[in-house]
């Protein structure tokens, strides 16, 4: 027990250094110009500070004009889905202690960029619309509570986190160079309902990711699993689901 | 597409000029980089079978020429190239099998890299002898033990 108190004495904590980085952010305003241009601000960051709060800081104190977005801060909206030294990453979930001394900073790739670090979702939504995202059921309403064992709850639970920040189908090569290709995130999706037992709609669901724009589009590269910041083994989802379609089984 | 431009309209700023791609290179982890280097000795072999399709069948339309031409293979930059083929197609073959147990063993998913390490080994295991042997024949003619 003592070993413990000598410790906290001889050890005083020391306050968190900040220490200068480099960013280095792409650039596009297309109501100024076509031309992409790269620019470099330098901001002081402490360890823990989030390249979220970096952002900010050089919006708030060097440049008014650079855009992107961001809600919650908190890793739980998924606004802030960017690339960041070269990976899709939710700009609010990176700390600064965890990265090097020169950042950079780019859009989302294969989305089509509206100014800066904004890209126009909307593809990726009307992806997400064409799996059917919500509950369907045929047939008279039940009377009492639709239990659901654990075992079945399990089946779909890891699906259920998406965040629908695009950082996956942003990371996806297949996505980039084919845009009608549906993409990890709706197929994600797609799985949370065809593998819950209270939902009826999974034929139809996977009648539609049977597409030649569907699930086999995909060449597994986990890129989308390496991707998701809620840690969703997404190259599995995808996997279960060709698997579904193959065996009809769910 | 042609660019409308009737006097007095704005210069559409929205649109297909949009930059879409660009940017730096996605920093992609193993499982990228195998499937590039699973595209590409695909695509490498596909060109070879091509090839070796037409010379074969060239000794249907004259044995003569069929021998003139399998001539022309042995010198040592094409034993090289035969080296490279026999590399792309074992590289191939051995990540084929490691993506079909990606997409049909409940554990693949999981083990992906695990998986690539083990074939990568294989390759090597295979290939640094493999190619010693397959060079021995040019290294002698090159260096003139033959
Ligand atoms: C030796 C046995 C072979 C095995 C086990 C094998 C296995 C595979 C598998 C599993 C895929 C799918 C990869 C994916 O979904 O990402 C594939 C793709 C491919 N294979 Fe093979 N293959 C073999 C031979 C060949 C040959 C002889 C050729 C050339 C004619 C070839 C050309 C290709 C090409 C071009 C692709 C497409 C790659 C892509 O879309 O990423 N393969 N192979
Ligand atoms: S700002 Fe909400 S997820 Fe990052």
């Amino acid at each position: 027990m003592t070993a413990v108190q000598e410790r906290s004495v001889s050890t005083p904590t020391e306050a968190p250094k900040s220490r200068p980085i480099e960013v280095k952010i792409r650039r596009y305003n297309p109501e100024i110009s076509d031309e992409v241009t790269w620019v470099t601000y330098t901001v002081d960051a402490f360890p823990t500070d989030r390249v979220l709060n970096l952002l900010m800081k050089i919006k708030g104190e060097q440049d008014g004009t650079l855009t992107f977005r961001r809600s919650c801060a908190h890793g739980v909206c998924g606004s802030d889905a960017m690339r960041i030294n070269g990976v899709n990453r939710l700009a609010c979930k990176v700390l600064m202690k965890d990265m090097p001394d020169k950042l950079t900073i780019e859009p989302i790739k294969g989305l089509p960029v509206e100014k800066d670090l904004i890209v126009d979702m909307e593809p990726f939504f009307e992806a997400f619309r064409a799996v059917k995202p919500f509950l369907i059921t045929h047939g008279n309403e039940p009377s009492k509570e639709w239990l659901q064992s654990q075992a079945d709850r399990d089946r779909f639970d890891d699906t259920t986190k998406c965040i629908l920040c695009a950082a996956c189908t942003t990371s996806c090569p297949v996505f980039w160079t084919d845009g009608s290709y549906f993409g990890p995130a709706a197929i994600v999706n797609a799985h949370r309902f065809i593998f819950d037992s209270r939902d009826q709609g999974a034929e139809e669901r996977l009648e539609i990711l049977n597409d030649r724009e569907g699930v086999w589009r995909c060449r597994t590269t986990f890129n989308c699993t390496e991707a998701c910041p809620r840690g969703i083994q997404i190259t599995k989802a995808i996997q279960e689901v060709k698997q579904a379609l193959l065996f009809r089984r769910v | 597409m042609s660019t409308v431009t009737t006097p007095g309209s704005v210069t559409a700023s929205r649109g297909p000029s949009k930059p879409r791609f660009g940017g730096t290179l996605y920093r992609g982890r193993e499982g990228m980089w195998s499937w590039v280097a699973h595209r590409i000795t695909g695509v490498l072999t596909f060109f070879f079978l091509f090839a070796h399709v037409l010379d074969t069948a060239l000794v249907r339309v004259s044995p003569e020429s069929y021998d003139t031409v399998i001539a022309t293979y042995k010198n040592p930059f094409v034993n090289l190239m035969e080296i490279g083929l026999v590399g792309a197609v074992l590289f191939h073959a051995l990540n084929g099998l490691r993506v079909i147990a990606v997409d049909f063993w409940s554990k693949g998913p999981r083990l992906q890299r695990q998986m690539l390490w083990i074939i990568v080994a294989v390759w090597a295991v295979v290939m640094i002898p493999g190619a010693f042997f397959m060079f021995k024949h040019s290294f002698e003619v090159v260096f003139g033990s033959k």
